[in-house]
């Protein structure tokens, strides 16, 4: 045990926001590592302005403080929290570069600060390219060859002596932004000035392109022991990141010698830089000869070791934690077995598999190529025994419509590009090409993918070719096809029956999966373990059969755009509160970046699909009191109608109520019926209907098509031309897939109501404002609660109708709704019956837990009433969004109906400006200090911005624009805007080049219409300030309220959470 | 079309699956072992001799095997020239293999070996069995063999004298020697001095080695119960008068420890597998060792200038033995590893020190 100097108080950073390559897997670390602290008696300082997640919410840490992760910041909650020590390993590459920051800056050392665990010098050696090629070679290591270049001259000279291909590389970045393989000098000139835009070294390394890509998690104490808690192999080669490869658990195509060969080298090189507590090591292994090379090593906890905590039951971020604080590693105990110590390598007897979810169908413009930089938004891990089961699994609970690897719509032009150029479709390609014929040896030849997977993968179609009516009926044969992971549906596919019909026969047949735990040892030692999954490679299940008093929470399976750890949050504060309600909780998900899949959140941890099948062997299985959909997002919901017709009883609002809100139709007549107000809307099958209804409600309209071509879904239309050329190209136009079109209302307000009811009568509710007008995505909008602009009458008429719609569709539990506001006329765009994005934002704004009182309600519990007072607050919250448009090359940053916003953040202040400005620094703005590029839009635009250039004058900023701007402004204002180009003026002084030599801070670009432009010189700018790291800013509303807060410019007050009463 | 093939135990238990490697009967006792890698190297291990290996990985034969190469008459990849084992029982035989060194693929290899194997089987309640029951004798008889084929304890029989060499032989390096005493010896512990330039002469395991003239003598690993070893034994309680440095590794080590008056015993389901945590005592260190015994020492029994080196992290047990004023130690565990984790190759190092020391 520690004797002396064991911390009393210790700040730990956040990692704030999601965003591509820090999603989040930090709110599982965080939380562990508070845990690990509170365990021990001391208590805990968290910033993290990331409100939507588990670490920030009450009884986690003592002191919360939802602030910019930035060194200003950072140093007052220092100043007025007095902590004795720190936590830099927690928060993702945020928290380890400020806590670098705060070193130099000699912030650490003049308030006396202990950094636990791994310390800065070595964080250092480990980030800084050269620094760490030396401390490799120092231990006679191998590590690809390399230079380092300051600028793209030195990076040209060193690449002509590396010779092409060569791998371009960044210090202190994240998810290998701005890195990738250049074949020749142009391609590294673009691809260096990029990267001089956010750092200020670049390495210029030798291609190892289509080598194997391995991963070992690490931990060591003081006392210098060093285990490897787990190996990862990347089914993609080197060349593709991690973060968007298929990684399985454990490595599967070493050899022994070449296994434990990775596993010295990591061990010495880890003894070497003095790393305490966990990290992480990649290697490239060459397949021809076993000769290896380290790519890095990531000093702190990351995805992997969430992955690789997940993938084998040992928690490392709360081993981590111990370590950092001086335990030795056989003196923390083993929280699986609880009879062995944290001192041992774990043994699989089962694989894990990770798949990266990307949407980049969400993004205009963007290239899906997948390259060195990470572009993946999430991730699902499955378990099962063998490759086969482990892959059809995870590519069902990615969720995006694959009922497995094979039998999904899915064509290709150009199969072998597929193949050689990896996107997202590749492992479809894959099946497709061996559907075709193609020979393992040609795919891998085009792929580089070890050879080992493609058999597997060859196999799954094999399997696939014999299933038919007739081979199904043999029980065997039924068994191996179950055993290589096809779903009832897929077979059902194959034998033209139903899902249905599939388990019917099955279960008269017994082909039926077993449970197994996973339990770190390979059952070697008994183990008191929760967590489990489904195989069909077994006879025997290893828990016995079903409790009393089960409640079943379904979770929401992998981030994405639209659904991600807010959704988390809402299912892990439902099972606490079924765990307080003494009810035996159970919880299926298959996220390993979560806190609900943390086996001591709830009684029995399920790694699970999130599909109607496994769902339901799940209930057979554990015969539960019933299902929880309503916390876990749009995934679980989907599924409400079916359970119920299943037999499965769902807690809270009826499923039939649930379809009559998600139906158009039904809930539109209901609307009608009460006499609430909708935007006109008609279900439309052709182009005349289409063209007549548009005419009829006038331009613009908006447009959701039911099945969607090319990535295009729903979008604003405002002429004929355009409405005919959308659909021509979006959408295929016919009786089964009908579009919607709704007139879309300009110059209108959106707000949004959580709301919590029972039995039909409204029971707690948070009205809340967003601060850009309706037509940017309620995901993507900034969220203001309580409303500061919106009339008391409009106010009034949204609880009306909210009371209305819960009375109308009975509900008892969580819902949200969204309402357009246009002078005082209110109407409903959407009504979803169950937790929403904002619930965590709302509760913890509001300090009441909309979350567990829906939950007790649920359950039919009484809860008593809040007094109205707890509802008007003396202080504002502002939620705003983060995008990672950076990381999507090409991708147009421009708001609009599609959602497209990775992550937000959320802070509190004593009055609006505050908040807001708040919020927008911890999404990455930064106040402008030398020029702001204008282009302010439309004419009404242009006149609706003068007041807050007037602001931005006195601020002393200079102002570019381009010729129309600047004579509109000095004639209107007399307001000096210095002219530049434009970019096809192709003339000096120009925008691009102002923006590439910083000359500019932020951009205000307020496209004209609400139409997404094609590729125009807006776009070619928006696109420039995005990858030269510039704040940008596409919204007028937005732009108005943020020129407003900076004006403001007093220093904001510290305060944690609980100092707003 | 795989025949079918059943694992049959001797409380009852049958487990059925489909057959791979050879077609024949065979009987032994059954143990499982936690390795995710290396089944070349662990099948040849003569430790494994007369077992049925259960595999709780359930992936085995990914990377095929390894053609024979010899390096100073050592075989580079194996542990030994044979397959020791009687049987292999996996949850999936991988019927396609992968790797640069891969020559042929596992079941070709134990079909020419003519070692039988099940796969199909789930090996996770195998091993739960085995973990609460203890290991147990068992057969694999395979579809219309109809040979017949009863249990057996092997243990019963003189296992180390069917893996131990029948003569002496010499692998010439350095000025200093080690008599390695080969009950069942691993080729690595050979190659482990080689590499340090230390000549290794290999005995029989019944060979009175105090008559040859060696800087220090290694007492290998081997097939089951140590107190068959009586020849062994008397020899290394003579060999202990002479002072001469003694490392003994896993049975090596309980031979040792019979030899200084200490007492060993059978584990209920011994520890086979690459991820066994060992404390230092009186240390924080901890060492992840692959191990595979089945036997151990009973500490207690240790006469008193005898110390317990090294305890189990997860069961107690001992691990290791170290003498207080003279250069004897032994290690429960597999300093040499392959497969296995190197973290305790020290011990190596440690034992040529003292021999390099001695005269
Ligand atoms: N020398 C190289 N040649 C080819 N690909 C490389 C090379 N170095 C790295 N990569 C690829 O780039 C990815 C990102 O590199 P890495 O150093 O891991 O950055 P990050 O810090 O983003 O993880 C790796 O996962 C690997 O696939
Ligand atoms: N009729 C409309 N007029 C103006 N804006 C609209 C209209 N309908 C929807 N929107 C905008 O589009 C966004 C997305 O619409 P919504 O129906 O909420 O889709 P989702 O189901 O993706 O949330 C809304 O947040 C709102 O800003
Ligand atoms: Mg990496
Ligand atoms: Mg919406």
């Amino acid at each position: 045990m520690i004797k002396k100097g064991k911390p009393k108080k210790v700040l730990i950073l956040g990692s704030g926001a999601l965003q591509i390559g820090q999603a989040g897997e930090f709110d599982y670390s965080g939380s562990q590592a508070i845990k690990a602290l509170k365990e021990d008696g001391i208590s805990t300082v968290l910033i993290n302005p990331n409100i939507a997640t588990i670490q920030t919410s009450e009884n986690f840490a003592d002191k919360v403080y939802f602030l910019p992760i930035k060194v200003e910041y950072v140093e007052q909650i220092i100043i007025k929290e007095k902590p004795d020590s720190i936590l830099l390993q927690f928060g993702g590459q945020t928290a380890l570069n400020i806590g670098v920051e705060l070193f130099d800056k000699q912030i650490l050392n003049k308030y006396d600060i202990k950094v636990l665990g791994t310390s800065v010098e070595t964080i250092k050696d480990t980030e800084d390219r050269l620094l760490f090629s030396d401390r490799v070679n120092e231990v006679g290591l191998k590590i690809a060859h390399s230079k380092t270049a300051h600028n793209v001259d030195e990076a040209l000279k060193v690449a002509a002596e590396i010779n092409y291909p060569v791998m371009v590389r960044i210090a202190y970045a994240l998810g290998g932004l701005g890195s990738g393989i250049v074949n020749n000098e142009e391609e590294l000139r673009e691809k260096a000035s990029r990267a001089f835009s956010f750092t200020n070294q670049i390495l210029i390394e030798e291609s190892l392109y289509g080598w194997k890509e391995v991963e070992y998690e690490i931990v060591r104490d003081k006392y210098d022991n060093c285990i490897t808690i787990c190996s990862m192999e990347n089914l993609d080669p080197m060349g593709i990141h991690t973060g968007d490869s298929i990684v399985v658990a454990p490595v599967q195509t070493l050899s022994a010698r070449e296994n434990f060969k990775l596993r010295s080298v990591g061990i010495k090189l880890i003894r070497h830089l003095g790393i305490i507590g966990e990290c992480n090591i990649q290697y490239a292994l060459n397949p021809a000869n076993g000769d290896y090379r380290i790519i890095e090593v990531n000093a702190r906890l990351s995805r992997s070791s969430a992955l690789a905590s997940k993938a084998t039951g040992y928690p490392l971020a709360f081993i981590a934690t111990k370590l950092a604080l001086g335990y030795a590693l056989n003196e923390i105990e083993n929280i699986i077995t609880k009879e062995t110590s944290a001192c041992f390598e774990p043994a699989l007897d089962y694989i894990a598999l990770k798949f990266p979810r990307w949407d980049l169908q969400k993004f205009r413009k963007v290239s899906t190529v997948l390259g060195s930089e990470m572009k993946s938004v999430g991730e699902v891990m499955s378990l099962g025994r063998n490759f086969e089961e482990v892959l059809q699994k995870a590519i069902r609970m990615l969720d995006i419509g694959m009922i497995g690897l094979t039998g999904n719509k899915i064509d290709f032009t150009d199969l072998e590009k597929e193949i050689q150029v990896p996107t997202d479709r590749r492992i479809f390609a894959i099946a497709k090409a061996f559907e075709c014929g193609y020979s393992v040896e040609k795919v891998h030849e085009l792929s580089k993918i070890t050879p080992w997977f493609l058999y597997k993968i060859k196999h799954i179609i094999e399997t696939q070719k014999q299933i038919n009516k007739e081979s199904i009926k043999d029980t065997e044969f039924l068994l191996a096809v179950k055993k290589n992971g096809f779903s009832d549906k897929q077979i059902a596919l194959f034998t033209s029956s139903t899902e249905t019909e599939i388990r019917e026969l099955r279960k008269k047949n017994k082909v039926l999966p077993v449970v197994k735990q996973i339990d770190t040892m390979a059952a070697e030692f008994p183990a008191k373990t929760n967590y489990l999954y489904f195989t069909y490679h077994g006879e025997e299940n290893d828990v016995q059969i079903g409790d009393k008093n089960q409640v079943v929470v379904l979770g929401s399976g992998a981030y994405r755009i639209g659904s991600s750890v807010e959704f988390d949050w809402c299912c892990v504060n439902a099972v606490l509160s079924l765990n307080k309600m003494n009810y035996n909780t159970i919880m299926i998900n298959c996220n390993p970046e979560t806190v609900s899949t943390d086996y001591d959140i709830c009684d029995k941890l399920y790694f699970e699909e999130l599909t109607m099948e496994r769902v339901q062997d799940i209930c057979d299985f554990e015969n539960p009191d019933g299902v929880i959909v309503s916390m876990g997002g749009q995934v679980p919901n989907n599924l409400a109608m079916k359970l119920h017709n299943a037999g499965i009883k769902i807690f809270g609002t009826s499923p039939l109520q649930i379809d009559n809100a998600e139906n158009r139709h039904k809930f539109s007549n209901i609307l009608d019926g009460l006499e609430i107000d909708q935007p006109v809307w008609k279900e439309l099958t052709s182009l005349d209907e289409a063209k007549k209804f548009s005419n009829k409600v006038s331009y613009p309209v908006l447009i959701r098509p039911s099945y969607v071509l090319s990535g295009a879904a729903m979008s604003i239309v405002l002429s004929e031309d355009e409405l005919e050329e959308y659909l021509k190209k979006a959408t295929d136009l016919n009786k089964e897939h009908p579009v919607v079109i709704s007139k879309f209302i300009t110059d209108a307000r959106e707000i949004e109501v959580d709301a919590v009811a029972e039995n039909g009568s409204l029971f707690c509710y948070a009205i809340s404002e967003h601060v850009e007008n309706a037509g940017v995505h309620s995901g993507d909008a900034t969220i203001v609660l309580p409303p500061q602009r919106t009339y008391l009458e409009t106010m009034r008429r949204v609880k009306m109708i909210t009371k209305e719609i819960a009375a109308a569709l009975e509900i008892t539990g969580p819902f949200n709704m969204q309402f357009i506001a246009k002078d005082n006329e209110v109407k409903v765009i959407e009504c979803n019956l169950r937790a929403s994005r904002s619930f965590p934002f709302v509760s913890k704004t509001l300090k009441i837990n909309f979350i567990d009182i829906a939950t007790r309600l649920m359950m039919g519990e009484r809860v008593t009433k809040i007094d109205k007072s707890s509802f008007d607050l003396d202080y504002v919250g502002v939620k705003a969004s983060q995008f990672s448009f950076t990381r999507l090359k090409g991708s147009d940053p421009v708001l609009g109906v599609e959602m497209s916003s990775t992550g937000e953040v959320a802070c509190l202040g004593d009055d609006f400006n505050e908040a807001f400005l708040k919020s927008c620094i911890s999404t990455g703005f930064k106040v402008p200090k030398k020029g702001v590029m204008l282009s302010t839009g439309t004419t009404l635009h242009k006149a609706e911005f003068i007041e807050e250039l007037k602001m931005l004058n006195k601020m002393g900023l200079t102002f570019y624009g381009t010729k129309g701007t600047a004579d509109f402004y000095k004639k209107m204002a007399d307001i000096n805007v210095e002219v530049l180009w434009r970019p096809f003026d192709n003339k000096e002084p120009s925008i691009l080049t102002y923006l590439s030599e910083g000359k500019i801070d932020l951009v205000i670009n307020i496209p004209k219409t609400a139409e997404k432009t094609e590729l125009d010189s807006d776009y070619i700018i928006r696109r420039k300030a995005v990858d030269m790291n510039v704040p940008l800013i596409t919204n007028i509303q937005f732009a108005k309220r943020f020129v407003k807060a900076l004006s403001q410019g007093n220093k904001p007050p510290i305060k944690s959470w609980d100092e707003y009463q | 079309m795989r025949k079918k093939a059943k694992l049959i135990l001797e409380d009852g238990l049958e487990v059925t699956g489909k057959s791979f490697g050879a077609l024949h009967n065979t009987n032994g006792e059954v143990v499982f072992n936690t390795g995710m890698v290396g089944y070349p190297e662990t099948m040849t291990d003569p430790s494994y001799r007369g077992q049925i290996l259960v595999c709780t990985y359930p992936l085995i034969g990914n990377y095929g095997i390894p053609a024979e190469v010899n390096e100073n008459e050592l075989s580079n990849y194996f542990e030994s020239d044979a397959i020791h084992i009687r049987g292999l029982i996996v949850s999936e035989y991988s019927e396609e293999y992968s790797h640069w060194s891969g020559d042929i693929s596992l079941e070709e290899w134990m079909k020419q070996k003519n070692i039988p194997g099940i796969t199909g089987v789930d090996t996770r309640m195998l091993t739960r069995k085995l973990r609460e029951n203890g290991t147990m004798k068992g057969k694999i008889v395979i579809e219309d063999d109809n040979s017949k084929i009863d249990f057996e304890d092997p243990n019963a029989k003189d296992l180390v004298g069917e893996v131990s060499p029948k003569e002496v032989k010499y692998y010439n390096k350095g000025p200093k020697k080690v008599i390695l005493v080969d009950c069942g010896s691993k080729n690595n512990i050979v190659r482990a001095f080689l590499n340090r330039d230390i000549t290794v002469i290999r005995v029989p395991y019944d060979f009175d080695f105090t008559t040859l003239d060696g800087n220090g003598i290694l007492i290998s690993n081997g097939p089951g119960d140590p107190k068959m070893c009586t020849k062994t034994i008397e020899h290394t309680r003579k060999a202990m008068q002479l002072n001469k440095p003694i490392l003994g590794i896993c049975l090596g080590s309980q031979i040792l420890a019979l030899a200084a008056g200490a007492n060993t015993y059978k584990l209920k389901y011994g520890h086979r597998g690459l991820n066994q945590p060992c404390n230092e005592t009186g240390t924080k260190r901890c060492y992840i060792t692959s191990q595979n015994h089945g036997y151990a020492i009973d500490s207690l029994t240790l006469p008193e200038d005898w110390r317990e080196w090294f305890v189990n992290d997860n069961d107690g047990t001992n691990e290791g033995i170290i003498h207080i004023s003279k250069p004897f130690f032994g290690a429960q565990f597999h300093p040499e590893a392959s497969p296995g984790p190197d973290d305790s190759e020290f011990i190596f190092d440690m034992f040529v020190r003292a021999l390099q020391e001695g005269k």
